[in-house]
């Protein structure tokens, strides 16, 4: 193997490994979010005005920054939780705050547009809150949450590739690194393709996933039981 | 189940006006009985429907079942007494996250069934409906008429005493409408169940209820028996609504003779 395929093989490695944990700690950060600022906005189910206000506004201040602000306010935090601001780890930091807020809003938008009729049904059938919460509101909105999850990689993909000019590794890096700096327009183009490849790959699997979900509803697996 | 509402009053308040939904509407019908509530769009149908299935409380007045008032029931007692109470709606209200048996399931999963009690329950009520293949079926699969079924079966399930319907048979073409009202029709004649059908449509009246409430701009203005309401209508609006059901006959009478005389061969049902 030439020694740019393997550099250009460890930078999509790189990349790949950004983007899948900044996706992961964005959704565990953003899911119960967007779930409490459903929940406790003034049209909610139990609307609690003030802390849905401050969630609401640090949301909406992080959403609005453009990211390469946020990479350098962050900074600081990289030094304080891994000792480096630099570097493919220190990088999913900024990314998943930059994406959080964003898994954040979009599943508070996916809750809100789960048909009301649906939810007086269930509140009919004598479910509690939570219980439609749970069993009913988030498995309505999944479909829709996995689409905007999607949607969020794929800008994960951009944002990591940016992360890489302030020295976080990966393909972006790469690319200005030896494309750019180096005049290796080859080394270049092959890292635009290879991001382009990521992108329309996860736009497929999360489409597919999406329409899995909405095919197979829950009680699709299982043999029925045939009860006398 | 016996239904009794006295004086309730419902007012609405919004940003911008304040709309009295339910003005002093008392009525009281027979134990078991199918009862029909017609009034014309915002007549204020649902908002009645919705304080006597105790989704919502009244401003005034009181709700009872069985002779127990039920209205401002504390939050837990309310729960518990859901499981009374069954509903189907316009638009199904189905959840499309799960089949149609998972959909049967549900209210027996909140009332805390076993596992074994809720199959054999949802077949039983999937069997009922006419169903019983159609288990492990998404809902978008489903047809209008499929849908109302399996709201009817989930409805239904946790074995209710009394079934509210918000014109649920309103989004339904004639042939469907008929299959549904004569499918409440028999389960109402193998069940202790009381129904109470929220309608614009006089024909769904006169094929299913025993008694009927008219109501308009949220007051009631004729209550009685089908029978005698059908024969002397006392109020404008129930003429209305009946001259509505002939016009509409009137319009099938006449498109039957034109197929005919095209040379189509109609079946009249
Ligand atoms: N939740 C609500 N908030 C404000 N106004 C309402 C609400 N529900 C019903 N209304 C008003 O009450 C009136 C009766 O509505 P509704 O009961 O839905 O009538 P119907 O079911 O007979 O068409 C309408 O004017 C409607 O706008
Ligand atoms: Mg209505």
């Amino acid at each position: 193997m030439s020694p740019i395929t393997e550099l250009v093989l460890q930078s999509t490695w790189e990349t790949v490994v950004m983007v899948f944990f900044s996706t992961l700690f964005a959704v565990l950060l953003g899911f119960p979010l967007g779930i409490f600022l459903f929940v406790t906005s003034p049209r909610g189910i139990a609307p609690k005005i003030v802390p849905y206000q401050l969630i609401s506004r640090i949301v909406n201040t992080l959403r609005s920054f453009p990211f390469v602000i946020l990479m350098i306010v962050m900074f600081p935090l990289s030094r304080v939780v891994l000792g480096t601001a630099i570097g493919t780890e220190a990088t999913i930091i900024p990314l998943s705050v930059a994406a959080a807020p964003f898994i954040a809003r979009l599943t508070e938008t996916a809750l809100n547009e789960v048909d009301k009729g649906v939810i007086q049904a269930a509140v009919a059938m004598g479910a509690s809150k939570r219980q439609v919460v749970r069993k009913v509101m988030i498995p309505e909105a999944l479909p829709s949450i996995i689409s905007g999850i999607t949607l969020t990689i794929i800008t994960l993909i951009g944002y990591s590739a940016m992360a890489g000019a302030i020295g976080g590794g990966g393909l972006g890096d790469l690319a200005i690194r030896y494309g750019y700096q180096r005049f290796r327009t080859d080394v270049m183009i092959e890292s635009v393709v290879i991001i382009i490849v990521m992108v329309e790959v996860i736009q497929f699997l999360g489409n597919k996933a999406a329409a899995l979900v909405a095919k197979y509803p829950l009680g699709s697996f299982g043999r029925s039981k045939k009860v006398k | 189940m016996q239904l009794k509402l006295e004086h309730l009053n419902k007012t609405y308040t919004t940003k911008r006006a304040s709309v009295t939904a339910v003005k002093d509407i008392s009525l009281d019908f027979p134990d078991n009985a199918i009862i029909g509530i017609i009034g014309k769009s915002g007549a204020g149908k649902s908002s009645l429907l919705r304080l006597a299935s105790l989704l919502e409380t009244p401003d005034q007045g009181e709700v009872y079942y069985d002779g127990v008032r039920v209205d401002h029931l504390p939050k837990k007692e309310l729960n518990r007494r859901r499981l009374e109470i069954g509903m189907i709606f316009q638009n199904f209200n189905l959840f499309s996250s799960r089949t149609a048996g998972k959909n049967v399931a549900f209210p027996l999963e909140l009332a805390g069934w076993n596992r074994r009690d809720i199959d054999e329950r949802v077949h039983e009520m999937l069997a009922l409906v006419g169903l019983e293949d159609r288990e492990k079926s998404p809902i978008a699969t489903l047809s209008g008429g499929q849908k109302q079924r399996v709201a009817i079966a989930r409805a239904l399930a946790p074995r209710p005493n009394i079934l509210f319907c918000d014109e649920a048979t309103s989004a339904l073409d004639p042939q469907t409408t008929h299959e549904i009202l004569d499918l409440i029709k028999k389960i109402h004649a193998n069940m202790n169940l009381t129904v109470v059908m929220i309608t614009h449509q006089m024909e769904v009246v006169r094929d299913a209820c025993q008694y009927v409430a008219v109501i308009d701009k949220g007051c009631v203005v004729e209550t009685g028996a089908v029978s005698d309401v059908f024969r002397s209508p006392k109020h404008e609006i129930t003429r209305e609504f009946l001259s509505n059901i002939r016009r509409s006959e009137i319009s099938v009478e006449s498109a039957i003779a034109y197929l005919q005389d095209n040379g189509y061969e109609v079946s009249k049902r």
